[in-house]
């Protein structure tokens, strides 16, 4: 008895190696049609808006004319929303890992916030915007503030820097931690002398990349009430501001068609703040990750 | 060794502060860590009782399962919410026939074929298209998608469902391909090289070994892709229109659930009225279908994991 038809299994191989092939090419193109669309986009914007970008489109208020809007108020506004949103997210974010890693015993409170952070990760960040609407707004009284603002949004990024830090710390060898503590250093000058400059380069890219995904928000600061048309420079934390995704929305839904190139022109400022930001998330990962 | 006195004393004092400082960390700690429940809370707190007082004006019944949505009426305001339902419903169907299987072939590309330079790039630029913010896609899909779409089928509106369903699927593409990628190299080696060794193609390894181990992680992966598209809001605001339609035409302007907030946000709504609480609503809406896809998600990797 023969198990194996040796004519069949010529036969059928051609077959099985033709679909190999094209399947081969199937996936192959899958993954350019994902290149292509990023390419697509940024060809897009970067045709529509180099027109309008200049010196005058960094330096003047928006305006209800197309040529003379320009972006100054929103970009001063994202900067001022970040000096608010980065020490309170990375404040919270890094206190919250370092309990959960280092203090936190393995009990159902510990596991219970593990999960929350996990499923606080899933709510879209519009409903976040509702949450900012009804606490800092209206409860705390901040009114549509940079405050306001940037709580709402240090909640949002709040479970991504979280996770962050806490593969950062666990990263750290344990033999560092276990010389650091039988040299008689107590638990608190291990953590803060030994594991955090250890996990630093981690902490600070999880950071800067929950921080530019802050940046391009835009529906939760909608909901808040951040105002569109702001003609003067926010003096402190409690002003009303302005920010770029908000005036690039505002740009995008007008009608009129100039104000296109002009929404494009903003999408383009934004874009450059990002690369930035996350240009400099990898260079401290590539210049200050210690492989142990 | 000498020491004097008054140096034992400020020793010792620091002794006590330090015993104290240990003592307090955790408990500081702690309470920072308990920000993000409080945040949890804070959102099913506000989104209930909001709603509670939606609902002493609106009864439940209309609001579940009325079929038109009026809510700016001169008249009478009606809050049926299926319309707005079925406008999120059609954006993510086309979001997920978009990006399924692109974001699965791609993983499957990158797990099975992939040479190591080719992963090195291509990751990073999923992960840049993962970064793009949503209201650059929505200015994408409003400016660029919708033309191109309205100059092959001229029946197309300026707003539709087609436009901003493709555009959210471009947007988890690299959701669905990296979590999937990630799923299926964790299938291990030792099980491909068997299959290879018997004489299978690597198509055969793919689609019979690899897919079937994976497919937990690859299901959860397409799930919560699916609620990132159900709470996607820029997009959908941009290209999807404002007029939600109770209907199954995908060429007509639509609103979603996340498009009404932002419609109302944008208006200034007057505190305390209808259209003030019916946001509220609305979101909690969101919140609950969103809430059940990532349960879901969770659900399906651990109960139908292979363990190997």
């Amino acid at each position: 008895m023969r198990y194996i038809e040796h004519e069949q299994v010529v036969k059928r191989m051609n077959g099985r190696l033709v679909a190999n092939v094209i399947f081969k090419g199937i996936f192959l193109a899958a993954t350019l049609l994902a290149i292509l669309a990023l390419v697509l986009l940024a060809y897009r914007i970067i045709t529509q808006g180099a027109g309008h970008l200049s010196l005058d489109f960094l330096s003047n208020f928006s305006s209800r004319f197309p040529e003379k809007a320009g972006i100054k108020a929103a970009l001063i506004g994202s900067l001022w929303l970040m000096a608010v949103v980065a020490p309170t997210s990375i404040i919270l974010g890094v206190g919250s890992a370092i309990y959960l890693e280092e203090y936190a015993k393995k009990n159902k409170i510990t596991s219970f916030i593990r999960i929350n952070i996990a499923n606080l990760a899933g709510v879209p960040s519009i409903v976040f915007g509702l949450l900012g609407l009804t606490i800092f707004v209206r409860a705390f009284a901040l009114g549509n503030s940079i405050l306001a603002a940037g709580f709402t949004m240090s909640l949002l990024i709040l479970p991504v820097i979280i996770v962050a830090a806490q593969e950062a710390i666990r990263s750290v060898p344990g033999e560092l931690r276990e010389a650091s503590l039988g040299m008689g250093a107590t638990k608190w000058q291990t953590i803060v002398k030994i594991i955090l400059p250890a996990a630093i380069p981690g902490i600070l890219t999880g950071s800067i990349l929950a921080l530019s995904r802050a940046i391009g928000e835009t529906a939760p600061l909608i909901v808040i009430g951040v105002p569109v048309i702001i003609q003067f420079l926010p003096a402190g934390v409690l002003d009303t501001f302005t920010a770029l995704p908000i005036q690039i929305f505002d740009w995008a839904s007008r009608p009129q068609q100039e104000f296109q190139t002009v929404a494009a022109a903003g999408i383009i400022v934004l874009m450059i703040f990002l690369l930035l930001m996350n240009s400099v998330a990898v260079i401290i990962r590539n210049k200050f990750q210690k492989r142990y | 060794m000498r020491t004097s006195v008054q140096e034992m004393i400020a020793q010792s004092k620091g002794k006590k502060n330090k015993k104290f400082m240990e003592k307090m960390i955790p408990v500081i700690l702690f309470l920072i860590a308990s920000v993000s429940v409080l945040t949890t809370i804070g959102i099913v707190v506000t989104l209930v009782v909001e709603t509670i007082t939606f609902f002493t004006r609106v009864s439940i019944a209309d609001f579940l399962f009325g079929t038109t949505w009026l809510p700016f009426s001169n008249k009478e305001q009606l809050f049926g919410i299926l319309p707005l339902i079925i406008g999120t419903l059609k954006v993510t169907l086309i979001a997920v026939i978009v990006a399924v299987p692109i974001g699965i072939a791609s993983a499957i590309y990158l797990s099975e074929y992939a040479s190591e330079t080719v992963r090195r790039i291509v990751k990073p630029v999923l992960e840049v298209l993962a970064g793009v913010p949503t209201i650059v896609y929505g200015f994408f899909a409003l400016t660029f998608v919708t033309p191109l779409l309205q100059s092959v089928f001229p029946e197309i509106k300026i707003f539709n469902a087609i436009s901003p369903g493709i555009v959210v699927g471009i947007m988890i593409i690299p959701m669905i391909a990296s979590l999937s990628e990630d799923a299926m190299s964790s299938v291990p080696k030792q099980i491909r090289e068997g299959a290879l060794a018997m004489g299978s193609t690597k198509f055969e390894v793919a689609w019979k070994i690899t897919v079937p181990a994976a497919l937990s992680g690859i299901i959860a992966s397409i799930v919560l892709a699916v609620s990132r598209a159900i709470g996607e809001t820029m997009i959908v605001s941009l290209a999807g229109g404002s007029t939600p339609k109770f209907n199954g035409d995908f060429t007509d302007s639509i609103q979603t659930m996340t498009a009404y907030i932002v419609q109302v946000s944008k208006g200034d709504a007057g505190y305390g009225t209808t259209i003030y609480y019916s946001i509220y609503a609305v979101g909690f809406t969101l919140f609950i279908f969103t809430m059940l896809m990532n349960i879901l998600a969770g659900y399906v990797s651990k109960r139908f994991r292979e363990e190997y």
